[in-house]
């Protein structure tokens, strides 16, 4: 796929994704009790990631506008595509 | 106040404490507070939804009930009668199961300034219109006499498009073989190379040359520019975001298409999961019915969580069940029997359907925890 001309971050439909950190990583999986492979995925080359360079095994979180609580933190395990 | 209030944000979700916010008075007593803090945590404790309790199943029957009420095939026009959008049932179906043709595909694009005040915007929208020759020409007409085609181009729409005459010529000589094309007066005239052509060539050609792509993005077919609030926005049939996003005048952030795929293909998951959301809930509202935002956030997060957008199908979802026997029950039961003993599959019994097919406690509210008994 060619590198489109406009900024994928910038849509409104695109919440705030970042990569975090190995410590956070493992309050993360500690706070639910699960393992990387129960957590939702995001594919490697995602366009709103892409630019981030994910690697595979890394855990994206995601800040949503939720209509329910304002905002909601949601996380995702990056796979192959 | 602040400072208070931030103890809670942890604890309580932003839209409470802003609501918080706005409603206790200013001048507030810190321990005051701090009750109102205690008691608004302790309420939105009893309220979150009860371990083991069958969500999906709820999500089920209030997204259902209403789905009975509403029309079977109903055709909302978008501004005029032209134009005409899928609604009710069938596009509740449509992106429920994620279909990969829509019946209606479209998009909506909003304007930078000064083409969202409405200048210019229709010459603007037929820029983005996909455009054929058959559209920019008056007529054609094979001449017997000479074997030869000759076109009578429209100046009027070429001048809406900004297209030259020698433009078109050069179009149409990259994108039809074996003929030269020349101007002579306000003609084109198509000449076939070589020896002269079959008269059934000819009307054959004659007929091609109407599809000759000339301008314009494809797959749009129509563009309709609607005033929405206070600025004018283009609504198209037929989709193509990712040209339309990358073009000048086009405000990226906001215009978007009612394709999940493809806004799963171009924006990502979490994009492809909020316009579920948006679509869904746009049908029910025009429907004037009233489902809990919850129950399609719910829909729509099963239908996003393996990173790709799966529709609810035996194909989607549900094939991702790791049970034989809850694959089974929803639909092609002997493919999925078959295939599993082929295969030698081991069914766990860890999900309701099963449990309930062989009459064993299900794994639903106090079903959940187990008794384990430790060995000494």
């Amino acid at each position: 796929m060619a590198t489109p001309k406009f900024d994928v971050t910038k849509h409104i439909l695109v919440p705030k994704h970042t990569i975090i950190s190995e410590r956070e990583r493992k309050q993360v999986l500690e706070k639910y009790n699960i393992t990387y492979k129960e957590l939702p995925k995001i594919l490697v080359n995602d366009s709103a990631i892409k630019h981030l360079k994910p690697k595979v095994g890394d855990i994206v979180k995601i800040v949503r506008a939720s209509l329910t609580a304002g905002e909601t933190i949601y996380y995702r395990g990056v796979i192959n595509a | 106040m602040d400072d208070v209030l931030k103890e809670y944000s942890k604890q309580l979700p932003i839209k409470i404490i802003d609501e918080v916010k706005k409603s206790v008075p200013k001048n507030v007593s810190k321990s005051k507070l701090k009750e109102i803090m205690e008691n608004i945590l302790e309420e939105y404790k009893s309220m979150k939804v009860a371990f083991g309790e069958s969500v999906g199943l709820i999500s089920a029957e209030s997204i259902g009930e209403p789905g009975t009420q509403m029309t079977l095939n109903t055709f909302h026009f978008a501004g005029v009668s032209e134009m005409n959008v899928t609604m009710g049932l069938p596009r509740i179906i449509e992106i429920l199961d994620c279909s990969k043709s829509l019946s209606t595909p479209m998009m909506e694009i909003y304007l930078t300034s000064p083409l969202n005040k409405g200048k210019g915007i229709k010459e603007y929208a037929e820029k983005i219109k996909e455009t054929t020759l058959g559209e920019c020409i008056k007529e054609v007409s094979v001449n017997l006499g000479n074997s030869t085609i000759e076109v009578e181009t429209d100046d009027n729409k070429m001048n809406i498009l900004k297209i030259t005459k020698n433009k078109i010529i050069k179009i149409v000589n990259t994108s039809l073989k074996g003929y030269t094309v020349k101007e002579s007066g306000n003609l084109i005239i198509l000449k076939p190379r070589g020896k002269e052509d079959t008269v059934n060539n000819l009307f054959k050609t004659k007929e091609k040359i109407k599809s000759i792509y000339v301008s314009g993005i494809k797959g749009i077919t129509q563009v309709l520019p609607v005033k929405k609030g206070e600025e004018y926005v283009i609504v198209t049939a037929g989709t193509n975001l990712k040209e339309v996003l990358g073009m000048e005048g086009v405000d990226s952030s906001r215009s978007f298409s009612n394709d999940i795929r493809e806004i799963n293909s171009i924006l990502g998951i979490e994009a492809a999961r909020q316009s579920i959301l948006n679509e869904v809930t746009k049908v029910i509202d025009v429907q004037g019915l009233n489902v809990d935002v919850r129950h399609i956030m719910l829909v729509a997060d099963t239908m996003s969580i393996s990173g790709l957008v799966k529709g609810i199908t035996r194909y989607g979802v549900v094939s991702e069940k790791s049970s034989v026997l809850a694959r089974a029950s929803f639909e092609t039961p002997l493919r999925h029997v078959i295939n599993a003993s082929i295969s030698g599959e081991k069914d766990e019994l860890n999900s309701v359907v099963e449990n309930v097919m062989l009459n064993q406690v299900i794994p639903v509210g106090s079903g959940v925890p187990k008794l384990v008994v430790r060995k000494e």
